[in-house]
């Protein structure tokens, strides 16, 4: 339990840093760029190193090599339809989500497992 | 358009909304832990890269475009949404950087020492992103620039 609150300090900490920086840079899409900031990575990867050693957190790098292609997937796809149609974000980015849900465990399955 | 830093975005600055982010940032973090647990690194990695503050983000983008054309006396929404479609293009260009991050641990890390190459791998984050930032605003240009050539 003391672990899950750490790591819940550790990644909300990050999280609010790196969008603190976003949110005082321009231009707009230059600051889209901490959108993508290691944050919850750099949090987990961490704590893991510490408490599981490198080889453990090198299996979850690899991993994140797909989360990472899917992500890019899904922000490509998001800044089309947000640019074209113009929905309300929090329904484009939140609906696309499956997006990023179904590249990340495809690439999962084909390549990494 | 020259990178800088825009202080005065920070008189809009509210707590909620870093509460907001703190609180979804944790609990990812947290997910991932119990995640490893129950099915391993190999299916928790993917989520260290899952965009779980995105759509946060994007709202609070809209939201405050909107409101700032709005004290202007303009609707704004549809200006709202084109800047989170902006946003998300930059999003994209930092998902390059982020690549180059997890192959620098993947490959590295198990002969290295940790905090070194989660620094180097931090720093390859910001080089790569930057760079692809760079060169798609340059490729934006040049295509622009060739456009107005041949009308």
């Amino acid at each position: 339990m003391d672990e899950l609150i750490f790591r819940f300090l550790i990644g909300g900490t990050l999280v609010s840093a790196f969008a603190l920086v976003g949110d005082a840079v321009r231009p707009k899409s230059f600051a889209g760029l901490f959108g993508a900031a290691p944050s919850i990575a750099l949090a987990t990867l961490g704590l893991t190193v510490a408490t599981k050693g490198r080889d453990y957190a090198a299996i979850e790098a690899r991993s994140m090599i797909a989360g990472a292609i899917a992500f890019f997937i899904y922000a490509l796809i998001v800044s089309k339809v947000m640019l074209r149609y113009k929905p309300p974000a929090l329904v484009a980015t939140s609906a696309l989500m499956l997006v990023w849900l179904a590249t990340a465990f495809g690439l999962w399955f084909v390549w990494v497992r | 358009m020259r990178i800088g830093l825009d202080v005065s975005s920070m008189q809009h600055f509210r707590w909620r909304d870093y509460a907001v982010r703190f609180v979804f940032g944790g609990i990812v973090t947290a997910l991932v832990g119990l995640i490893a647990r129950r099915y391993g690194p190999g299916v928790a990695g993917l989520f260290l890269a899952f965009p779980a503050i995105f759509p946060a983000g994007a709202t609070l983008i809209e939201k405050q475009q909107r409101e700032k054309k709005r004290r202007a006396g303009l609707d704004g929404t549809s200006r709202g949404r084109v800047a989170a479609g902006i946003d998300a293009v930059g999003a994209a260009m930092g998902t390059l950087g982020l690549i180059a991050f997890a192959i620098l641990i993947w490959r590295f890390l198990p002969s290295h020492s940790g905090p070194a190459i989660l620094t180097v791998a931090g720093l390859a984050w910001l080089a790569i992103s930057v760079l692809a930032w760079r060169i798609r605003k340059a490729m934006k240009k040049l295509k622009a620039a060739r456009r107005q050539k041949i009308t």
